[in-house]
């Protein structure tokens, strides 16, 4: 009897210990994969990457040797749009949901963003085309912007608003009982007060289509020339990556490792700077 | 004139009590107008897309109907367009991508929620949320130019060999293709599973856990037989969310999955996914009808991932109620 029990103990035991010993196994393959990319990455890219690449344009098709130097401003100028557009409505809009609203027009605007950030990058893409070029008869710098300001909005508006929840009571009520004005506490006190967090939202949100691609092929288009103004189509890391990637030529394939490590290597910089900032400041407010 | 509000203590500010005038002149409607019009535009922004799409897909939905779902011929030079080849194409990788990425997901999560000490547990979060940040650009560099190579030389004539008797794993490996195409996916859904259901799995009550221990159960059976019950709702809830970004992820698939419209039985086979066909023709489509049909492809494309991003939130919601009014 006590030596069945044994058994029966000893199977449940080896169950147990074997089971949770491969969710570990489960966590460690998911998280090594993060460091199979980097690797991959530093690897074929580090061996590419010169100082031509950030100051040269990409050399005629069959020719080796040119850069990426019209991607990198390109990238900067969409980027540079996408955050004019992409910033203001989420903030404020964000203020006006944490300070203003009712509970009705709250929920309206929260249940609109949560749906604008579900809906994939391809559609937006389509979206802009249908706004920003369709109407003008060019693809333009505009364009591209314009589509990834409408995916940081609800990223930033989305953050911004729980940390500006997050606030406690007793420094708004603090600050009305000075005698301040409701725009004033919220200018003075309860921005300030979140501001590491807000910094960190837009960081994020800016952080995650500066790696966009779907949306851009169809409204910044490309370039393989410098872009003038922001009226012309013009060249991105991303879509480089992209065109390079599948091309049929060693040397651009080479060319598309380089612009993949700078490119993630920018993004996996501003993620951490992001959460540091964050982590210096008040605690997260879980939601 | 600075020392007017002084001599009327009535214009100071009394709570609850102060008229609209004296609130106008401070500024708070100014400002809660001006911020209701950026709260305005996002629900603006959010009903144009759909009008846009429906607007944009008229030609098509009076043309071909229902049967745009039903046909599988994409033919631009004979305008004819059937949607079935690439309603297939996401359906397959997305289910691919799925029966990779839950498993060893949900397995990831219960190890960062019920074994791993906090500690070690935020750092390898840090992690997961890092590999959510790599962009679906990169997973397709590293999906042409390292996951197709070994699945052609190594992982498609395993298969082959051993579980070739399936119409599933026969044909030629080309390397690219749905099952490959899968595959990336999941690595790039994986994440978001992770996150979500570790959440989930934190906000399980404390006594549950231990009522399990009580009774004599080992450390498993509190996990697998109490805690994810518990939490199954929110774990689905992840799933969800991880499909509704697996059917709409472009890049990555596109640069894996071949660009054929046809419609196999093998997972080895060439195909084409709703986003990944947008992707590759969009731009060359000559006439209204052909963009209008690749438009009415994305709004399929939205509808779906609405459906799916609407239930996940219900469910995670649901979940951490649950766990919420437990405790």
């Amino acid at each position: 009897m006590t030596i069945k029990m044994n058994a029966q103990l000893r199977w449940r035991k080896f169950v147990s210990n074997f089971m949770l010993t491969m969710t570990g196994v489960c966590a460690l393959i998911s998280v090594s994969v993060l460091f199979f990319i980097l690797g991959y990455l530093v690897y074929h890219g580090g061996a590419s990457i010169n100082w031509d690449f950030f100051t040269k344009l990409p050399a005629p098709v069959g020719e080796s040797g040119g850069g990426m130097a019209n991607a990198i401003l390109g990238s900067a100028k969409l980027l540079l749009l996408a955050t004019l557009i992409g910033v203001p409505i989420g903030f404020f809009g964000a203020v006006y949901l944490a300070e203003f609203s009712g509970s009705t027009v709250a929920f309206v605007v929260r249940y609109a963003a949560d749906l604008l950030n579900g809906v994939p990058s391809i559609v937006i893409g389509i979206f802009a085309y249908a706004v920003a070029v369709h109407p003008f008869g060019h693809f333009s710098t505009y364009a591209g912007g314009f589509a990834l300001g409408i995916m940081m909005i609800p990223i930033t508006l989305r953050s911004t608003e729980e940390f500006l929840l997050g606030v406690p009571r007793s420094l708004r009520e603090g600050a009305m009982a000075l005698g301040a004005s409701k725009w004033r506490t919220i200018a003075t006190v309860i921005v300030p007060a979140a501001y590491r967090g807000i910094l960190t939202a837009i960081l994020l949100a800016f952080a995650r289509v500066a790696g966009e691609t779907a949306p851009l092929l169809f409204t910044a288009l490309g370039n393989r020339y410098w872009s003038n103004g922001f009226n012309e189509p013009t060249a991105s890391l991303p879509v480089m990556v992209y065109n390079y990637a599948i091309s049929p030529f060693d040397d651009w394939h080479r060319q598309a490792w380089a612009a993949g490590l700078v490119l993630l290597g920018l993004i996996l910089v501003i993620n951490i700077i992001a959460r540091a900032v964050l982590a210096r400041g008040i605690a997260i407010p879980r939601s | 004139m600075a020392t007017t509000s002084t001599m009327h203590p009535s214009a100071g500010p009394v709570l609850g009590s102060r008229s609209f005038f004296a609130r106008l002149r401070d500024g708070d409607e100014i400002a809660r107008l001006i911020t209701f019009l950026f709260a305005a535009t996002v629900v603006l922004i959010t009903l144009l897309i759909v009008f846009e799409l429906w607007q944009g897909s008229v030609l098509p939905r009076h043309k071909f109907g229902f049967n745009f779902f039903r046909t599988s011929t994409w033919d631009p030079n004979f305008d004819q367009f059937g949607a079935l080849p690439f309603i297939f194409g996401t359906l397959v990788t997305s289910t691919v991508a799925l029966l990779i990425a839950v498993p060893l997901g949900i397995g990831a999560a219960i190890f960062l929620a019920e074994l791993a000490p906090a500690r070690l547990s935020d750092a390898l979060e840090f992690f997961i949320d890092l590999l959510a940040a790599v962009p679906s650009v990169i997973y397709g560099v590293l999906g042409i130019f390292i996951v197709v190579p070994i699945m052609r030389d190594v992982i498609q004539p395993a298969l082959k060999s051993t579980l070739g008797f399936l119409p599933l794993f026969q044909g030629p490996a080309f390397g690219i293709g749905m099952l490959t195409a899968g595959l990336v996916l999941s690595i790039m859904v994986i994440p978001y599973i992770i996150s979500v259901s570790r959440e989930v799995l934190l906000s399980v009550p404390r006594d549950q856990r231990e009522a399990a221990l009580a009774l004599g159960a080992t450390r498993w059976e509190s996990t697998w037989k109490v805690v994810v019950p518990f939490a199954r709702t929110g774990i689905m809830g992840s799933i969800f969310l991880a499909l509704a970004r697996a059917l709409g992820e472009t890049m990555a698939v596109t640069m894996v999955i071949g660009n054929t419209p046809k419609i196999a039985a093998s997972l080895f086979s060439p195909g084409d996914s709703i986003a990944s066909v947008i992707a590759n023709q969009f731009t060359e489509a000559t006439g209204d009808l052909y963009t209008q049909s690749l438009i009415e492809l994305g709004l399929v494309l939205f509808l779906l991932t609405f459906i799916l991003n609407g239930l996940a939130r219900l469910l995670i919601v649901l979940t951490s109620q649950r766990g919420a009014s437990h405790a």
